[in-house]
């Protein structure tokens, strides 16, 4: 397949305290097998050969598990492909010549930190708060002790997948957190060993988020939709279910 | 007891049941408009004397007042937190692949609110005798008000606007209610759009009757 | 020379650890809140340790250079974990997954240790149950297990293809526990740049904060690397890209010996490089070899698409080599076979460097859905990456660097040759030997940080209760920040030409030719002579903008990639001194007439302990490994 040519306009910023601007670079010969990150790589090789900084952005796995990167690109957060995280996101998916904005997310609790970094430790604040089930090492009981329907299982599987890339507060134009709280909340909701603590649980995730400065929730899907793992809006209904019972 | 009542979860609890209370009211509302059809203006006066008079929708009345104060208040403050929430715009507008609807409420709603505004000047105000009219001949002045061209063009965008809102404003109220699983969550997608057709229309379609029988 | 005392209870192999617990000295709970435990690294057996730690009451401070604990690479962990709990009846054991990891590890494993964590197994999958991990289930609601290479039982618990990510986020979240209960703090974005030794004890870490750029010194009275494994050292792998050898490694030059770093696994079946900006290889989790098939053409470079090329031309030559185990061999096996095969010129697609993993057969049996509810998401990153369709057409794979055997040397107690300082997880050398079989890499990490450390690390810091909270402003920390901040200002006054990547690069291809899937004598000594030469080009040519005292990812790549280097050449010696073959280190010299690797039991039953030695050669220590319990044999899976 022919090289591929793009005009990329990415945010630069120094630091948190600095203001950003955005700067436009060409870059040719991309092959069209590249993932986004490679892309940047290549751009980044040019710019670092010549002395100058590169680009700063988060990515480790390169395989869309860690969650560690994540772009706003063109109006999307990891680009065009649902399903993808930016990492995965080829560029055979781009059309040669194509103009490409590049933004870090945009959200007050996830203020940026350089360039297309941001921070993104109010989730892990939030998972602090209550997201676990509070067993010591070692107290726990034979496994199979608890028969959990594979149905049930399942579900509490798609709820779990949750990467914690943060492109669900990305997509909503409320920046909230809803889908990132919801989908740990659900996972324990569906199996037994989270019923335990289940109250004090949601109570606590839900104070912590609003803590952080997420927006609030008003259903317009967009996080589902631009979820690279899929996670499901039901998750939201469960954890408003989940409040509810919790008072 | 403030985190029970402010947190993100209960306002959007709030706003649901007080946005859902008010879907009740409607199509009792459009019941009564409906009377404005008949020639005679006699049923019309007198339902609308019987909700101006009956001890019991008095109390609904207030009710639904406070409803819709509820329902405005909360959902300006929703809104802006939400705008507060993202200080710094993005600089290619968000393309999500949303419902449109769901993205303009507030705009919707506001809309709604200017025309309920109207609305009250219109008949309300004068039941309660703080605008010159006849409270026991709301039918006159509600066949006067559809011979202005300029009304009705407004009347019927209002209703459109409030169309869209209501689409999105069954289902949502149900999603943070809670209720939302893979088989009744379409249903009641279906259900919120016939009825965010069929009660703004009925709505409209009474200045168009009333112009035609003239 | 360092002494090497493995410290392995008395007793028989099924009672060594019982024993070793219900004798090791106990630190009490008042004690506990005074000792601090310092912990790099928040994967599946950092974040494990480091929750199990802080529930005893330990003070514990732990450090990764992600932005969260949740990102540390044992979230990449595909296809499972085994345990011998035996809920499919069919015959496993204890002793079953001992005997098969000694076995897969070609007897160059301490069987104490082995045997151990085989016995944890079965409570770390109680344990993560417990924590809410969503393990695959049965219809009738208990746990399911697949198979996995190199064993004949089905003892795999799994969530789908992402059982690493939902082990992980169960020991993040019971870390998380126990940040809010307070027993523990967590520092992310942090590179560990050096050990601290006081009196010869591990005492602290200086560590470069990667926000600010700021150098900054923690103590402990005891230091604990989980920080993984250094298979990047070969820049394609299937690692995440940041996952580096700089901690290990530091250990290594503050006295911690090395043990076997020429034992690397390469995986046999990953997704093969397709561009030159190529960062990672990404993998196809071995479970697929439970229904994929795996073959090339009969005939020497055809290049039909392989729908078009009938059966009676195609060699399925894993299950003509190995009938017994047919697909399912270990995966030094597959990877050596594969390469066999490409390097005879048998190989598919445009570089040759590749064999086909068939679903058509398996398809055929059980249809779509079921080989779409088993693997769809595989198929689905597949389609993604390669723009081709797994469904429709055989997948394409070639072997890719996956995961370190070799690592820090650590005794019963997971205790390095440095006092105080430990060693868990990938990290170490101890349960694999010299190939590690699928799925007990999450087994191991689980196992070493929830079950083994907590219950080893007291016997040390037994005798530390009297040692007060330990200062950061002795000479022995001046001295380490001093060592730190100038490797820095080394690093970011070359400016050269070269980025640190393309010296990776390059480093890389070098250990992938001549230390790779096989070795032999030749290019070994070549490849110490041009890692030598890439490592003084390097420190002459390399570029690196921007400064140190800000966020600055050059700079981090930088100071990885300069350890790698010496790494290297560590790896190379090793690989040098074991004139044998066995499990993953394949030397050309010492195979069967058919291609076996050939161990020589008589002069390499060892463990390479290699000790820092200043600018001079290493020193080799040996810790001969004694099979008390089991026969050593010839391994083989034909």
């Amino acid at each position: 397949m022919p090289d591929m040519k793009f005009k990329l306009k990415i945010w630069r910023q120094k630091n948190e305290k600095t203001k950003g601007s955005f700067v436009s670079y060409d870059l040719d010969n991309v092959s069209p097998d590249m993932s986004f990150l490679e892309m940047l790589d290549a751009l980044n090789k040019r710019l670092v050969e010549s002395g100058k900084e590169p680009v700063a952005f988060d990515h480790d796995c390169r395989e869309g598990i860690c969650g560690s990167c994540g772009m706003y690109i063109n109006g999307l957060p990891h680009g065009p492909v649902p399903g993808l995280t930016t990492c995965h996101l080829a560029m055979r998916y781009f059309n040669d010549g194509d103009s490409i904005t590049i933004e870090p997310w945009r959200a007050k609790a996830f203020p940026v930190i350089k360039d297309l970094i941001v921070d993104r430790s109010a989730f892990d604040r939030i998972q602090v708060a209550g997201g676990f089930i509070s067993v010591t090492a070692g107290a726990a009981s034979e496994a199979n002790a608890i028969l959990i329907t594979k149905t049930k299982s399942d579900e509490a599987f798609d709820s779990a997948i949750c990467i914690g890339c943060g492109a669900c507060v990305a997509s909503c134009k409320n920046a909230s957190a809803m889908l990132f709280v919801s989908a740990k909340i659900s996972q324990f909701a569906l199996l037994p060993q989270g019923h335990v603590e289940a109250k004090a649980r949601v109570r606590a995730m839900v104070q912590e988020m609003d803590r952080q400065g997420f927006g609030n929730c008003s259903n317009t899907g967009a996080c589902e939709a631009r979820c690279p793992k899929q996670i499901k809006l039901t998750n939201i209904a469960r954890l408003n279910r989940e409040y509810y019972k919790a008072y | 007891m403030n985190k029970i009542l402010f947190s993100a979860v209960s306002k959007k609890f709030v706003m649901a049941l007080a946005g859902l209370f008010l879907l009740l009211f409607l199509p009792v509302h459009l019941g009564i408009n409906l009377m404005l059809l008949k020639d005679d203006p006699q049923p019309f006066n007198s339902a609308a004397h019987f909700m101006a008079t009956f001890p019991l929708v008095k109390v609904v009345e207030v009710l639904l007042f406070l409803t819709i104060l509820i329902h405005v208040v909360y959902g300006i403050t929703l809104q802006i937190q939400n705008w507060l929430s993202r200080p710094v715009r993005y600089e290619v507008s968000n393309r999500a692949e949303t419902s449109a609807f769901s993205r303009f409420m507030i705009w919707t709603g506001g809309s709604v609110l200017i025309f309920l505004i109207i609305h009250f000047f219109n008949f309300y105000f004068i039941k309660l005798g703080l605008v010159e009219g006849d409270p026991e001949n709301f039918y006159a002045i509600a066949w006067q008000l559809f011979t202005i061209p300029g009304y009705v063009i407004l009347y019927w965008v209002c209703f459109i606007l409030l169309g869209f809102h209501l689409f999105h404003a069954l289902q949502s109220a149900f999603q943070t209610l809670g209720l939302n699983n893979d088989f009744w969550t379409p249903v009641i997608k279906g259900l919120s759009l016939i009825y965010a057709i069929v009660v703004p229309l009925g709505f409209a379609v009474i200045p168009l009757v009333i112009w035609l029988i003239k | 020379m360092i002494t090497l005392n493995a410290k392995i209870p008395e007793g028989p192999l099924e009672e060594k650890w019982t024993r070793y617990k219900s004798t090791t000295k106990l630190v009490n709970p008042a004690n506990k809140k005074k000792l601090d435990i310092i912990i790099i690294g928040t994967g599946l057996s950092g974040a494990g340790s480091a929750a199990a730690l802080g529930e005893l009451g330990y003070n514990v401070k732990v450090f990764c250079y992600q932005d969260s604990p949740r990102r540390a690479h044992s979230v990449a962990a595909q296809g499972g974990i085994n345990a011998a709990k035996n809920y499919k009846h069919d015959g496993d054991s204890v002793y079953r997954l001992f005997y098969d990891m000694i076995k897969g590890g070609d007897f160059r494993a301490r069987e104490a240790n082995v045997y151990r964590i085989a016995e944890v197994s079965n409570q770390v999958i109680d344990h993560y149950t417990a924590l809410g991990v969503p393990f695959a289930r049965e219809y009738g609601g208990t746990l399911d297990t697949r198979s996995f290479g190199g064993v004949q039982v089905s003892r795999t618990f799994y969530a789908k293809g992402q059982t690493g990510q939902q082990c992980l986020l169960g020991a993040y979240s019971s870390l998380n526990r126990q940040i809010k209960a307070g027993t523990v703090t967590m520092y992310p974005r942090r590179d560990m740049l050096d050990i601290v030794v006081i009196d010869g004890r591990a005492r602290g870490i200086i560590v470069r904060n990667l926000l600010t750029g700021e150098i900054e010194r923690h103590s402990a009275h005891a230091v604990v690397l989980a920080s993984g494994g250094y298979g990047t050292i070969y820049y394609l792998s299937t690692l995440a890209v940041n996952s580096n050898a700089s901690a290990a490694w530091k250990a290594y030059k503050k006295g911690a010996a090395f043990a076997n770093p020429s034992f690397v696994q390469i995986h046999p079946s990953s997704i093969p490089q397709l561009n030159e900006f190529q960062s990672k290889l990404t993998l196809m989790s071995e479970s697929l070899r439970n229904d994929g098939r795996i073959w090339v053409p009969k005939n020497k470079g055809d290049k039909r698409p392989a729908n078009d090329i009938p059966e009676e031309e195609r060699d399925y030559y894993l299950e003509r080599r190995y009938p017994t185990f047919g697909n399912l061999v270990p995966r030094d096996v597959a990877s050596r076979a594969a390469k066999e095969r490409c390097d005879a010129g048998y190989g598919v697609g445009e570089t040759g460097l590749a064999v086909n993993l068939d679903f058509r057969d398996a398809i055929k049996k059980h249809g779509k859905k079921v080989i779409e509810n088993r693997y769809g998401n595989l198929f689905e990153m597949y389609q993604h990456i390669t723009g081709l369709d797994p469904y429709e057409e055989p997948m394409r794979i070639y072997p890719a660097g996956h995961y370190t055997m070799g690592g820090l040397w650590v005794d019963y107690e997971l205790m390095t040759t440095l006092p105080g300082l430990f060693s868990i997880g990938e990290s170490n050398f101890s349960d694999h030997g010299a190939n590690r079989l699928g799925a007990s890499s999450l087994m191991q990490a689980a196992g070493d940080g929830y079950f083994i450390l907590p219950n080893t690390i007291s016997n040390y810091l037994s005798g530390e209760i009297r040692t007060p909270r330990i200062p950061t402003t002795g000479s022995e920390f001046d001295e380490a920040e001093k060592n730190a901040k100038e490797r820095i200002a080394k690093l970011l006054s070359i400016k050269g030409k070269n980025t640190s990547t393309t010296f990776h690069k390059r480093l890389g291809k070098i250990m992938w030719d001549y230390c790779g899937m096989t070795r032999n004598e030749e290019g070994l000594k070549k490849a110490l002579k041009m890692v030598e030469e890439l490592k003084k080009e390097f420190w002459s040519d390399l570029m690196v903008p921007g400064e140190g005292a800000d966020l600055n990812q050059e700079l981090e790549k930088a100071g990885r990639v300069a350890d790698f280097m010496e790494l290297a050449k560590l790896m190379i010696t090793d690989a040098l001194n074991r004139k044998e073959s066995c499990g993953a280190h394949f030397r050309e010299e010492y195979q069967t007439p058919d291609g076996e690797a050939m161990r020589n039991d008589r002069e390499y039953s060892y463990v390479a302990a290699w000790e820092y030695n200043g600018d001079d050669e290493p020193v080799l220590n040996k810790e001969p490994l004694k099979f008390e319990f089991v026969e050593l044999k010839e391994r083989s899976y034909k």
